[in-house]
């Protein structure tokens, strides 16, 4: 066996065949392919209920939606497929799994056989979400689930539990990728490469994992319980039977809130090497900046109850819940002064990553300051799940995660493909995207304020023009993302052969150390860091 | 897709919204700033008004609070928000590489860190006091004239007054078809709630079915109805007018089309109003409830032709 393995470390970059390479597949880098492409996939599906969402509200009246059932069901699906099969997969399982071991130098993840169950628990998980909307009245309780809306008196059908049984698949897998991404990032480092040494993108993922560790598994008891309600004749969130409907709402927001911070930190962690890179800086208060991401972890847990300030919970707890939540802005505005001040003095090149991500600075204060706004339970009184809402969680997340995949995508794609993107084209899309989603969410403010409530296929006429503006906006945002396939499919096509380190001097962190794209295995012996 | 009545309500509605929208030139600028004003004598809308950008109009104490507390925020987060900007502004023209070609080394400053700590922390603690203020303002009414239990149907909404002879109501939308002229689609209802002026309610939510969210933002209130559970909060109208409203909380297949109506009277007319309900809906205080029978089968064939 010794004799084998040595014989196989002399042929370093054999690849295995076809199927055992992306269907078997442990190599993190292929698996990190594998999620992109997966996220690119259910991207289509999950911005595609968003472009009939949008043709819908175009204008006043029932146009294209059978009824407000099936209204329901394509909205909780375009929201449960947004976070948990595209930006989740795109910025964890893809750039985490393509860039930690990476940049940590480790030959690869800590479990490769986990690596690849995380993957394919996706797919099945993917199905059963999409097929739910085939399926009785489909999964039409919003992506928050709140019973008894969910249950079986109101859900019969069995797409209900397929969402759920999606959720559970779902969670799983990314239970088993945080295990895997703690353990790798604990006890695989590179000699030399401390913690206080780790790329902050490494911190990111660390933090993100801790996150996901700790807030899943509550998601996965509160589906569990819902399940026993519908199938099995427990009562936990039925007064009927002695349960509470509140509990499901304290239960899903424990998990819910760190969620979103699941889906930003690592587009934080991108954000900083781009920012880093293209001003020739290394990034400033690099202590501070990964801390920072810890503090927001840690006080991520304890404000769940924000989203339940209508939910007749005590004036007090109310009071606290606002406090720890405006606690929140305070590291949160650290990372965005550190990335200025990472800029400041810096020599700046504004290519397409730089330009998601100066771009990403900006639409993050402004989904951040909105946040401060609806951390007073005062307003939010009257701004709960109205349009203000929807316009501030895509804000940070449709334009804050999303514009950190894009900004990732441009900055590693000559990493990962060999090739590198075309320059105009890129710009043509950051352009294209910016325009779009500002002119698709800004107006939600408006709505919102006028007291537009979310989740609604039908509208008072008064409430008209800006949510033609709106639609007008998502389709430019739409043409845009089709853009971006027609540049991904020109660079792969017709992409410039990219060098180990094609973003010069700035590119600090070890993957620019490799080829590109990096050998199969990525290193010979262990990197020492200095 | 779309039949010949159906283009021809949408034409209608586009020169209905475009006359409106020209109507609300004016309002337009006052509602960016959020501070909405009404012409006095006139009854006061709580709706949306076209091309609105901030808050609804105000009917009420609370409502005025919140606006009071929302420029106040709004302001704030704007300072916060064109700061940023102009700082990055700054940057991406003076330390371009063109102008700046050899970058510097800095990666610290900490007396320039605790200032970017230090005053986020000032700036939310000036928002914070009056946001605190104003959430026990909110709580509850410390002196309530009377109560009024709403309870959140699919998809109706159910008042009951238990300090006016204990009678209820159940409160439906116009179908489009219904609507009398000047009426808002969507908002208007076939039995609104009817408040006297400046009278302070306590307002109690219960549910039975799914939870919904009883929500009237121009009197700045609003409550998840739960099944199982009573919460309690409260609104007062200062200003003659009606209140529109909307479930707010997903709730099945009408979730959008289930309006709520307040009209805020003067009190003579109150009185009047509750003697005649009282009449009306006698056979809904409890010991009297005999003929709900037949009404909750009207309520199925209805919900059946909502799903059509």
């Amino acid at each position: 066996m010794a004799h084998a393995a040595e014989a196989h470390h002399d042929h370093h970059d054999h690849k295995p065949g076809f199927v055992a390479r992306w269907f078997f597949s442990t190599n993190h880098k292929d698996i990190g392919t594998l999620y992109i492409l997966f996220s690119l996939f259910a991207a289509i599906i999950g911005i595609g209920i968003s472009f009939l969402m949008r043709l819908e509200l175009q204008q006043p009246g029932m146009q294209i939606f059978a009824d407000g059932q099936v209204w329901n069901a394509y909205v909780s699906a375009h929201g449960l497929i947004m976070v948990f099969f595209v930006i989740m997969p795109a910025l964890i399982g893809g750039f985490g799994n393509w860039f930690v071991p990476i940049m940590i130098g480790a030959p690869d993840m800590a479990f490769p056989r986990l690596n690849n169950i995380s993957f394919w628990l996706m797919v099945p998980a993917f199905l059963l979400l999409a097929g739910s909307l085939f399926v009785g009245e489909g999964p039409g309780a919003g992506w928050t689930i709140y019973p008894p809306l969910s249950d079986n008196a109101f859900h019969p059908s069995p797409a209900m539990d397929m969402a759920l049984f999606s959720l559970h698949l779902a969670g799983a897998s990314s239970i088993l990728g945080a295990a895997n991404f703690i353990t790798t990032i604990f006890n695989m480092r590179a000699p030399g490469m401390t913690l206080h040494k780790m790329p902050l993108f490494v911190w990111s993922i660390l933090v993100t994992a801790f996150l996901l560790l700790l807030a899943v598994p509550v998601l996965g008891g509160a589906i569990t319980m819902l399940i026993t309600d519908r199938n099995f004749g427990t009562a936990f969130f039925d007064p009927a039977g002695g349960g509470d409907p509140v509990l499901f709402q304290h239960l899903f927001w424990f998990f819910g809130h760190p969620e979103v911070y699941i889906m930003i930190l690592p587009a934080f962690g991108v954000i900083s090497h781009v920012i880093s890179t293209f001003s020739k800086k290394p990034v400033f208060g690099y202590l501070g900046m990964a801390y920072a991401m810890v503090a927001i972890g840690v006080v991520g847990f304890v404000v769940w109850a924000h989203h339940m300030y209508t939910s007749g919970i005590d004036v007090d707890t109310r009071a606290y819940f606002m406090a720890a939540t405006m606690i929140i802005a305070v590291p949160t505005g650290v990372k965005i002064f550190s990335w200025i001040a990472t800029m400041w003095g810096g020599s700046l090149k504004m290519d397409t990553p730089m330009l998601f991500a100066v771009g990403f600075i900006f639409l993050f204060t402004v989904g951040g300051v909105t946040g401060v706004v609806l951390a007073n339970a005062g307003i939010t009184q009257i701004l709960h799940n109205t349009y203000y809402v929807v316009a501030h969680f895509h804000y940070v997340l449709s334009l804050g995660a999303v514009f950190g995949i894009y900004a990732g995508i441009y900055y590693w794609i000559g990493k990962m493909s060999g090739r590198q993107y075309p320059e105009k084209l890129g710009k043509i899309h950051f352009w294209l995207t910016f325009v779009g989603v500002n002119l698709t969410f800004f107006p939600m403010h408006f709505l919102g304020n006028q007291g537009m409530p979310r989740r609604y296929p039908d509208y008072p006429d008064a409430m008209w023009g800006w949510n033609l503006i709106s639609s007008l906006g998502s389709y430019i945002s739409i043409v845009s993302f089709l853009f971006f396939f027609y540049v991904m499919w020109v660079t792969l096509r017709r992409g410039e052969q990219a060098a180990p380190n094609y973003w010069g001097e700035g590119a600090t962190t070890l993957e620019w150390q490799v080829s590109s794209p990096p050998p199969f295995h990525t290193f010979d012996e262990l990197p020492r860091i200095r | 897709m779309l039949g010949a009545g159906r283009v021809r309500s949408v034409i209608g509605r586009i020169s209905d919204f475009s006359r409106a929208a020209a109507l609300a030139a004016l309002p337009l600028v006052l509602a960016a700033t959020g501070a909405f004003a009404q012409p006095a004598g006139e009854p006061t809308v709580g709706a949306p008004v076209p091309w609105g950008m901030g808050l609804q109009a105000s009917g009420g104490p609370i409502k005025d609070a919140i606006s009071e507390f929302n420029t106040l925020v709004f302001w704030i987060i704007v300072g916060i928000t064109i700061f940023v900007g102009v700082l990055l502004a700054w940057v991406l023209w003076r330390y371009n590489a063109a102008r700046n070609p050899v970058a510097s080394q800095t990666s610290h400053n900490t007396p320039l860190e605790i200032v970017w700590t230090v005053v986020p922390v000032l700036i939310l603690i000036v928002i914070a006091v009056p946001s605190f203020r104003l959430i026990y303002y909110q709580d509850r009414a410390r002196d309530a004239e009377f109560t009024v239990t709403v309870t959140g149907h699919q998809w109706y909404w159910n008042y009951r007054l238990p300090d006016h002879g204990n009678f209820a109501f159940d409160s439906r939308p116009v179908y489009d078809e219904d609507l009398r002229p000047g009426q808002l689609r969507n908002l208007e209802v076939d039995e609104p709630l009817v408040i006297p002026v400046g009278a302070t309610i306590r307002v109690l939510t219960q549910g039975v079915d799914v939870i919904h969210s009883f929500f009237v933002p121009s009197l700045g209130v609003q409550k998840y109805t739960i099944p199982g559970r009573t919460l309690e909060t409260w609104m007062r109208a200062d200003r003659p007018g009606t209140y529109y409203g909307q479930c707010n909380q997903i709730c099945g297949v009408n979730h959008w089309f289930m309006p709520i109506q307040i009209r805020a009277v003067p009190r003579q007319e109150f009185e009047a109003w509750v003697a005649s309900a009282r009449t009306r809906f006698a056979h809904t205080i409890p010991g009297n409830e005999a003929p709900a029978l037949a009404e909750g089968a009207a309520d199925t064939i209805r919900i059946a032709a909502a799903r059509e």
